[in-house]
């Protein structure tokens, strides 16, 4: 039985598809309308009880939260496509302490930036400027320490690509395009240098190029 | 040469402690104090550049993020102490969506708490009532998903003590204790059941006696 991934169109699912793609695993992916509240539902719910994107069935086992998905796959496919984890132990925990970097200090304050300025948008509303200052700055403050770690070495756990570098792809996207704020990222040489390593990635192409995002009228 | 773990009086680093003293693996810690600004003096930010504890020394080997730790420490000695990790593939995928919903999750409302109950007026920050009431708001649904998920199975992954239960440790002591809030818990019959559990673990206990907290 194939893979399923509920949820495609939202970036936390395309950190799993595009971790599906680099460990050549087949999938197939599920329909569900944030807009319309389909993940609020109780049959959603039965799946994922926070009522969060993305969930993913691999047989009759059952698991959400992008992240541990991304770890489950990874290690499960370890012989198969990219090596996601590094070589050894050491390397292992930079992926892990990176990761948690991504999830703890990157993703808080890009997350808000797209739920107070992006989606606002979409609606044709204003958004709240002294809000996003906060989280600019924040992230801002994030960065300067990605471009000292990335000046030091080629991905974030060390001179490899791994989990820790793909979990930035679907929300750095945004920044980049729709949020019109790529500028952070290009005002810093490293990061400026890895952003372009790691989308131009093949499997984050298909990802762009096979799913849809729901701020697709903004670009 | 031992482990050094830095900053162990505060709620992240004792997850570290728990989860080495569970492996049965020896450490020294290093007091870095918050309140005093020491995390953000240059000699630290060359370990730990966020000026964020805990932070851990093992030889030449710098690691950061409490939850990067405790994994690296659960994969290196997983032939020695207690298995934290589950037995399958399955159940490890099990223990990392629980370790993500305690940090995603649970750990943000209860860390809210933390910052504007506790820490504020020892500060002299402001305290902002709006998040207080976000907070527990938001805590009070997490708390029913999880005594639903517990009266299904004695543990979060599974019918075994893992990671993912050891990392609600240290903040939940915030919950059950210093913040005033304890009726959460002693509402939810298996939620109650379940902390009394892992918080009577002889290595938590450990913790407690070895290390206070700032509040």
């Amino acid at each position: 039985m194939v893979v399923k991934v509920y949820g495609p169109d939202y970036a936390t699912t395309k950190r799993v598809i595009v971790c599906l793609i680099e460990k050549e695993v087949e999938f197939e992916t599920v329909h569900v309308d944030g807009f319309k509240k389909e993940h609020k539902q109780p049959e959603y719910l039965k799946l994922q009880p926070f009522g969060l994107f993305p969930v993913v069935q691999d047989g009759d086992y059952t698991i959400y939260e992008s992240r541990a998905i991304l770890r489950y796959f990874s290690e499960k496919y370890k012989n198969q496509g990219t090596d996601l984890l590094g070589k050894t132990i050491e390397e292992r925990g930079l992926v892990e302490q990176w990761l948690e970097v991504e999830g703890h200090n990157y993703n808080p304050p890009i997350y808000n930036l797209v739920v107070n300025i992006m989606v606002p948008a979409l609606f044709g509303e204003p958004s709240d400027p002294k809000a996003s200052e906060e989280d600019e700055e924040k992230l801002g403050k994030v960065l300067d320490i990605y471009e000292e770690r990335l000046s030091k070495t080629k991905y974030l756990a060390g001179d490899f690509f791994s989990l820790a570098d793909l979990s930035h792809l679907p929300f750095t996207y945004y920044l980049m395009n729709q949020m019109k704020k790529g500028y952070m990222v290009r005002q810093r040489k490293h990061v400026s240098a890895w952003w372009d390593d790691i989308s131009n990635r093949p499997s984050w192409k298909k990802v762009l190029q096979l799913y849809k995002h729901p701020f697709e009228s903004l670009d | 040469m031992v482990v050094k773990v830095y900053g162990p009086t505060y709620g992240s680093p004792k997850r570290v402690l728990v989860c080495l003293i569970e492996k049965e693996i020896e450490f020294e810690t290093v007091d870095v104090d918050l309140f005093k600004g020491e995390n953000n003096e240059p000699e630290f930010l060359k370990l730990q550049p966020f000026g964020a504890v805990p932070v851990i020394q093992d030889g030449d080997y710098t690691l950061y993020e409490s939850r990067a730790i405790i994994r690296y420490y659960a994969e290196k000695y997983k032939d020695q102490g207690t298995d934290l990790w589950g037995k399958t593939i399955e159940e490890r995928g099990l223990v990392e969506q629980w370790l993500e919903v305690e940090a995603h999750n649970f750990h943000p409302p209860i860390y809210n708490l933390v910052i504007n109950v506790l820490f504020a007026p020892l500060t002299g920050a402001p305290s902002d009532q709006k998040v207080i009431e976000e907070s527990d708001e938001k805590l009070e649904k997490v708390l029913d998903i999880y005594e639903e998920r517990l009266s299904k199975t004695r543990y979060l992954a599974g019918d075994f003590f893992s990671l993912a239960d050891l990392s609600h440790l240290p903040f939940g002591h915030y919950l059950m204790n210093q913040s005033g809030r304890g009726t959460l818990v002693r509402e939810r019959k298996h939620v109650s059941a379940w902390w009394d559990d892992i918080s009577n673990r002889h290595s938590w206990k450990k913790v407690l006696q070895l290390y206070k907290y700032p509040v």
